[in-house]
């Protein structure tokens, strides 16, 4: 009897997912057994997707059985990859089509008010994520996995790299600290990932690491050619004190977010709504990001039903210098959005001085005045961010000054 | 006696047999083909001579009742689902049944629920011969692998009342469960510890059997006020300890859903009725009582409050979320079917404005006119839509029987019927190239909302024209199909074997499909 390697997830409550035994024989061919929820429409398409993937890896004698919830193809084909990797040395990867949407590339500046966190081991979460339209999706390898799923998760987020529609979000990445969090890039990395995010930063070397491991791993892809950015998270006080070195670590460093629970623990204090405790390092990242021209990032509002009360956090956050938060779960996305986005009264406002101020130009005038009132440059700044973001945010037409007229 | 016989192939093209236990039956024909002739029924005529003066109908036990009813073998017993899963009264009719060894019954509910599991092995030793009604869960299991004696009949609520108005149903004995009744057999669902809101659903069985046998466990002295259903319909009456757990009784789906992409249905679909115009000031619509229909319900809410519209009128199915727009002032008179929760019971007992109806009103399409094609808005679920908008409510993709089909086929009269459902459940595609089972015609059914996107039918260029400019992700049906199976992978038809098992029954009586017996 050999070794039985298990893989995936089976029971109440489970859903989207498969659970796969294997054990490798060595006669009698591949025996298997399906015990699928969709055995009428797909239980014939599963049998001929194992012995694919069994083909693929040499493996002509097994037993083999399939527990299956209604995994897409996807998973099905992660979960047999894992198991067979836990007890076949193979450097073979079953890959799936790569869609062609999971080739673009994303801008450093784009926006990024909301990322929403899906645990790296958890198909169900992962399918329909997109639909919600976050700015950015977070495939989580670390805090969101069992340490005993770490392995398996990595086979599936590659897999959703690939073969998952996320519907224009940015395809992001949470690996593991230290050395397991280098050897997840390899799962990444080739797959056309366009941010990594590194957790528990408190020193530039850290940043450096990670992307000399990216220039390795690129090297051997020609295919590859599409920037990948970082957003490092800074989760405690040492973290907090080397923001701006973080920050300032590398070209590809985009933005820089701030992971409350761990900081307030290390500070030796709770996290409150408020955010007293939390005051200074927050500011402290806004301030190093600022310093460094990236995007200060918020982190996450816990409590999932407080609307109000995400509501509240996010206009705090606004009110402090922030670009954007996390989000773990979907109804969080539009709240976020909403209260990061201009409002009306801002929008006008900055209308306003952008007009004044093109029309300054125009007339070769170096003061931009409204009425009988000087406008100072970085009012002007802050009017011409507002009515970029408000045209990003479909809240103002592109050419709004065709049909402006001033008041 | 065969359970069915001369198959034919009916106007949507569906192989269906003409004979069913033994009985003549007409071929569905298309929507509004039909035309019935002759008379309804009549019930027997009943002299008080034969009633106690006093008004006194009370009898020691149920069986007693049934025994005085003059039970036999092969007569129709009816049942009311009023108490969804909490009946404790249809099971103990058929115990009793079983007791005194009568055979081949015919049972004939409203619908059918989870509790109603024991049914099975009274179907097995011959106690019951078939039900025509609902076959939920582990009654559908069982009629799917062909193991119920006489041929199953799937009808809607409206449906329902229509066979027995017309003579295709005759009930021999109704046992009406009721929270409250008095000894001459008036009786109500507004009081009572098993209150259940109404018994509209027990209508037809009051009026049309040959005898009526009220079970209460709130017997209250003469005169019981309300009364929902005439005590001048009913033979005995009978005091039980417990007629329904209450809460199982209130126990429906009451709760908005919490799944994001559920919320995303419902914030698509009430955009989507927003954008069409469908929403006005004094317009109506279906409330439903799945997580996706109530969300919906407090999307609408919320464009009334903010517009300061009224609903005129909303159809129930109620729970607290539409009692609570009742008494915000936002829908003026709920219209209401049966009652989810305890807030609806209450709203229903105290506010006039909130009514109670009945198939007979509201569905019944043998009648002058029903409620349902005057209602604005419908929103419905399915297990499957196929490419023409044909839709299935009571099979699973694997072929199994799993649902009633309830007032669902009754409601697709409405003006515009959406249906907000997953573009796939797990792996399960929800859009084929044809239904496994036809419950709906696709010409009745005009939106389908999914998180992937919206398909509007053909047949309605109106709709297709106001949201020509929308912002909601319009798409042809066909797309959205071949989005799932992009990701989904093509699934298979599910295999049967010849042997017809059930029959769907289209509102007007005619048979709309078969239902075949699943290949092991």
């Amino acid at each position: 009897m050999g070794e039985i390697a298990t893989t995936g997830n089976k029971g109440k409550g489970v859903r989207s997912d498969c659970f796969v035994s294997l054990e490798l024989t060595d006669q009698d061919g591949i025996q298997l057994q399906v015990d699928s929820k969709v055995a009428v429409m797909f239980g014939e398409d599963i049998k001929r997707q194992t012995f694919e993937i069994l083909h693929f890896f040499n493996i002509y004698n097994c037993k083999i059985r399939i527990d299956d919830s209604g995994a897409l193809p996807l998973v099905i084909a992660a979960r047999i990859e894992a198991a067979i990797k836990k007890i076949v040395k193979t450097e073979k990867e079953f890959l799936l089509p790569m869609l062609p949407v999971n080739q673009n590339p994303t801008a450093k500046d784009r926006n990024r008010f909301s990322r929403l966190y899906l645990p790296g081991n958890t198909p169900s979460l992962m399918i329909n994520a997109g639909i919600h339209k976050p700015d950015g999706i977070i495939l989580d390898l670390e805090d969101a996995v069992a340490p005993d799923k770490k392995d398996e998760a990595r086979y599936l987020v590659r897999n959703a790299l690939c073969a998952i529609d996320f519907y224009g979000a940015e395809r992001m990445v949470r690996i593991n600290q230290g050395e397991r969090g280098l050897e997840d890039l390899e799962y990444v990395v080739p797959y056309n990932v366009n941010l990594i995010l590194i957790p528990k930063c408190e020193h530039a070397e850290q940043i450096i690491a990670v992307n000399k491991k990216i220039k390795k791993i690129v090297a051997r892809h020609s295919s590859l050619v599409n920037p990948i950015w970082i957003m490092p998270i800074v989760e405690s006080a040492l973290g907090v004190i080397n923001s701006f070195i973080i920050a300032n670590a590398a070209d590809n460093v985009v933005s820089l977010a701030i992971g409350l629970e761990d900081y307030t623990a290390d500070i030796g204090t709770k996290r409150s709504q408020e955010g007293t405790e939390s005051f200074f390092a927050r500011s402290m990242v806004v301030n190093a990001a600022r310093a460094a021209g990236i995007q200060p990032i918020d982190s996450v509002f816990s409590d999932v039903a407080d609307m109000n009360g995400l509501r509240e956090t996010v206009l705090r956050s606004k009110a402090l210098g922030f670009d954007g938060m996390g989000c773990i779960h979907p109804r969080q996305i539009k709240v976020i959005h909403e209260t990061f986005a201009p409002t009306i009264d801002e929008i006008e406002k900055a209308r306003k001085i952008v007009f004044a101020f093109h029309k300054a130009q125009e007339k070769g005038l170096g003061v931009v005045s409204l009425g009988t009132k000087m406008i100072d440059p970085p009012v002007v700044k802050r009017a011409l961010n507002t009515i970029n973001l408000a045209i990003k945010m479909n809240k103002l037409a592109e050419n709004w000054r065709d049909t402006y007229e001033q008041v | 006696m065969s359970k069915y016989d001369k198959l034919v192939t009916n106007a949507a093209g569906r192989i269906v047999p003409t004979i069913i236990n033994g009985r003549p039956a007409v071929p569905y024909m298309g929507v509004g083909k039909y035309r019935p002739d002759g008379h309804r029924v009549s019930p027997r005529l009943s002299s008080c001579v034969d009633f106690p003066a006093d008004g006194n109908k009370l009898l020691p036990n149920l069986k007693e009742a049934l025994i005085r009813a003059g039970l036999k073998d092969g007569m129709t017993i009816s049942t009311h689902h009023h108490f969804r899963n909490g009946d404790l009264v249809g099971t103990r009719v058929f115990e009793i049944a079983h007791e005194m060894e009568i055979k081949d019954l015919m049972w004939y509910p409203s619908a059918s629920f989870p509790c109603h599991e024991p049914m099975t092995k009274f179907l097995e030793d011959g106690t019951i011969n078939h039900i025509e009604g609902s076959m939920n869960g582990a009654l559908g299991k069982f009629t799917s692998e062909g193991k119920m004696k006489g041929l199953g009949i799937l009808r809607s609520h409206g449906g329902r009342y229509q066979a027995v108005q017309d003579g295709e149903v005759h009930i021999d004995i109704a046992v009406i469960a009721a929270p409250t009744a008095d000894f001459f057999g008036n009786c109500n669902g507004v009081n009572g510890p098993a209150a259940c809101g109404l018994l509209g659903f027990a209508l037809a069985d009051a009026q049309y059997a040959d005898k009526v046998i009220v079970v209460t466990d709130n017997l209250v002295p003469f005169p019981c006020i309300p009364w929902q259903i005439n005590g001048n319909y009913v033979d005995y009456v009978v005091v039980l300890d417990k007629i329904g757990i209450p809460e199982k009784i209130v126990s429906g789906t009451t709760e908005v859903t919490k799944s994001p992409d559920r919320l995303l249905l419902a914030e698509w679909s009430s955009r989507f009725c927003d954008e069409a115009g469908l929403i006005y000031d004094g317009f109506s619509f279906q409330a439903g009582a799945g997580g996706t229909a109530l969300s919906i319900g407090i999307y609408f809410a919320d464009i009334l409050r903010e517009r300061k519209w009224k609903a005129r009128f909303a159809r129930g199915g109620s729970n607290k979320y539409l009692v609570q727009m009742l008494e915000d002032g936002l829908v003026e008179y709920i219209l209401d079917g049966q009652t989810f929760d305890l807030d609806g019971i209450r709203s229903m007992r105290d506010n006039p404005h909130h009514v109670w109806t009945s198939p007979f009103t509201s569905y019944n399409y043998h009648g002058k006119g029903n409620f349902s094609s005057m209602v604005d808005i419908v929103i419905l679920g399915a297990t499957e839509v196929d490419v023409n908008y044909n839709a299935n409510v009571v099979t699973h993709s694997d072929g199994y029987l799993l649902h009633g089909i309830g007032g669902w086929q009754n409601t697709l009269f409405g003006k515009c019927v959406i249906l907000p459902v997953p573009l796939f459940r797990d792996r399960n595609p929800v859009i084929r190239d044809e239904v496994t089972t036809l419950c709906g015609p696709g010409e009745l059914i005009d939106v389908i909302v999914t998180e992937r996107g919206i398909a509007i039918n053909p047949r309605r260029t109106d709709l297709i024209g106001k949201m020509k400019h929308s912002s909601l992700p319009i798409k042809t049906i066909e797309e959205l199909k071949a989005e799932a199976e992009q990701i989904c992978g093509v699934p298979a038809k599910p295999k049967f074997s010849d042997e017809v098992v059930a029959v769907v029954k289209w509102v007007d009586g005619t048979i709309l499909d078969s239902i075949r017996k699943v290949a092991i």
